[in-house]
């Protein structure tokens, strides 16, 4: 959870004399010439494409509109047969799963990794920070390429190793043409990814926790669950919630790694919400069905960012 | 405290579990791309490059497109951080130096920019590029990259803005300096590291880019970008992996590059950037 600071009272004699040193009064249009390019930016290539998007939403808009243009209004039909269809809940569900499961893995293994971090010796360290560092510099079509030949059927390392320790199962097994197996190797390079970043920052974060206070909760007798529990943790809560609705959202909105691999199938079995709406869209011609879908995203997204940035805004508003 | 070698052992033994399982995968592309064939296809993977060649490097770059692909990449990626770095400093100078009516609106904006549900715009601006008649073209991935990459820009110079004292452009300025001439001369030079870090964190993210390269460049496949060319390298390579993870590692060099240039902020700086929105 993000914890919104309470304010804190400011003279306001002393705010505003801060204020006019930092940023002088300009008269005129210069600042608006400045921002002008910027604002032009978003609004066509981020507003407009919303907005456009919302209304295709609306109308039949199939490859005849696609070409011909003219596409007529159809008011929420297609948002009717999005919540009708069984599979369009399936996909829900799947997305639901597959955020969870990654952002629960992630969020635990980066802890431990940070707090690992914060025990080890000055060499270990950095060759374990350059590690991270390393794995976060790959690629995401660079990583998506490498687990494939990691998890290949009958030259992958993955099986050679599973067989080797006596699993025989596995020999030849073939992962990409399973359902529940596409998807498990999607959440390691998912959690592969991401979890270098999270790492490193609640480590960063950990460092900041002033060594009085551990040293303190030593001499009280914690043990080092008890020091965790109420020492690290309500230290890093503001980090921790920032970091956790982070991964939220890119594990929620993940396209890339998942077309690359799988396109979402075996069969549907890797489909999440920004998947089925490329392939609705693109595959089937079914623009309409799939900028419905891109609402439901956008509105999923926003009920997770909103707290975000009510917080950057309160930031900036103690910044100003 | 005094840590035994009995008490780290623990910790210590986690910390090669968690280096082994970073690093393997990047080690098992780069040593797959040295391996000759036989002995990528020998039934016991070898851990080391016994008889390591640069032949799959010669597959992966003599395929047809291959420096194309490349070239597309560099250059949408470069075009767009340029485009977000000019733009981005006007604004960032607006936002950090000047007072106006609107400008908490703007930033507000630029939040939610930077934010913004990306994967959610693939098919309008397919269709909008489709109307305008800019589909498949690579001047639509620079537009779209540096629309992308513009909040971050804006954030993280106005944050290096904001580090310079307003006192050294005013200095400049009562010696008859212009407002322009003041920054030039002094702010500039100050924001070189700042402008320096930005840049290459905008070039990553537009060097990595898959979704609306892959939905946008769809006839024209010479205007494809490296990242759709790698994702579909079964069509290219066929099963040959060592010219599959020497291209993967060819398209990885620009990035890992620029994470060693950047190795103190991005273990530091960027993070606290980060952190601080």
């Amino acid at each position: 959870m993000l914890t919104d600071a309470p304010p804190r009272p400011r003279p306001a004699a002393a705010r505003t004399a801060r204020q006019s040193r930092r940023a002088p009064r300009v008269a005129g249009a210069w600042p608006y010439l400045l921002v002008l390019p910027t604002v032009a930016g978003v609004v066509l290539l981020l507003v407009y494409p919303l907005v456009r998007s919302l209304v295709i939403s609306v109308q039949h808009f199939r490859i005849g509109e696609l070409i011909r243009g003219g596409a007529p209004f159809v008011g929420l039909d297609n948002y009717r047969e999005l919540v009708g269809s069984a599979e369009f809940w399936q996909v829900i569900a799947r997305t639901l799963v597959w955020t969870v499961v990654n952002v629960v893995l992630i969020m635990v293994i980066s802890t431990a990794v940070a707090l690992m971090l914060a025990r080890l010796g000055r060499r270990m360290r950095l060759a374990v920070m350059s590690g991270l560092v390393l794995a976060w510099a790959v690629p995401v079509l660079a990583a998506t390429t490498v687990f494939q030949w990691l998890f290949q059927s009958r030259l992958g390392v993955v099986n050679w190793l599973l067989t080797s320790v006596g699993l025989d199962q596995f020999e030849g097994f073939a992962w990409f043409a399973d359902g529940a197996a596409t998807f498990t190797i999607l959440v390691v390079l998912v959690v592969w990814q991401s979890v270098p970043f999270a790492a490193l920052t609640l480590y960063a974060g950990l460092t900041t926790v002033p060594d009085e206070l551990f040293e303190s909760a030593r001499i009280d007798g914690a043990n080092a669950r008890q020091t965790f529990r109420l020492v690290t943790f309500p230290m890093l809560r503001p980090l921790f919630g920032l970091i956790t609705s982070l991964e939220i959202i890119w594990v929620f909105k993940c396209f890339a790694q998942i077309w690359a691999v799988s396109q979402g199938g075996p069969s549907g079995a890797t489909t999440t919400l920004p998947v089925y709406a490329f392939q609705v869209a693109q595959s089937l011609h079914k623009y309409d069905l799939g900028a419905a879908i891109s609402t439901f995203t956008v509105v999923l997204l926003l009920v997770v960012l909103v707290p975000h940035l009510r917080h950057l805004y309160r930031n900036e508003g103690a910044q100003a | 405290m005094r840590r035994s070698w009995v008490r780290q052992l623990p910790v210590n033994v986690a910390a090669v579990v968690v280096l082994v399982a970073t690093v393997f995968p990047v080690y098992w592309m780069v040593v797959t791309a040295f391996k000759p064939t036989t002995d990528i296809n020998a039934a016991t993977p070898q851990l080391l490059p016994l008889h390591p060649t640069l032949g799959h490097f010669r597959d992966a770059i003599g395929v047809d497109g291959f420096w194309r692909y490349w070239r597309n990449s560099a250059l949408v990626s470069v075009s767009a951080v340029v485009l977000a770095l000019v733009i981005g400093l006007m604004s960032a100078f607006a936002v950090a130096r000047m007072r106006w009516r609107g400008r908490k609106g703007f930033v507000l904006m630029v939040f939610i920019a930077q934010m913004a549900p990306w994967e959610a715009l693939l098919i309008p601006m397919f269709i909008i590029a489709r109307d305008v008649g800019m589909l498949d073209k690579l001047s639509m991935l620079t537009l779209i990259y540096f629309v992308a990459t513009l909040p971050f820009t804006i954030v993280t110079l106005r944050g290096f803005l904001a580090a310079v004292p307003p006192e050294l452009e005013e200095a400049a300025q009562l010696d008859g300096a212009s407002r322009f001439e003041a920054f030039r001369r002094i702010v500039f030079p100050l924001l070189a590291p700042g402008l320096m870090s930005t840049s290459l964190f905008g070039f990553i993210t537009a060097w990595n880019e898959f979704a609306f390269a892959n939905a946008l460049i769809i006839k024209d496949q010479g205007n494809r970008t490296l990242p759709v060319w790698l994702s579909s390298f079964s069509n290219v390579f066929g099963t040959d992996w060592g010219a599959t993870m020497a291209a993967s590692t060819l398209f990885m060099l620009p990035v890992l590059a620029i994470f060693l240039v950047l190795q103190r902020r991005v273990t530091g700086g960027i993070v606290a950037g980060a952190v601080k929105g």
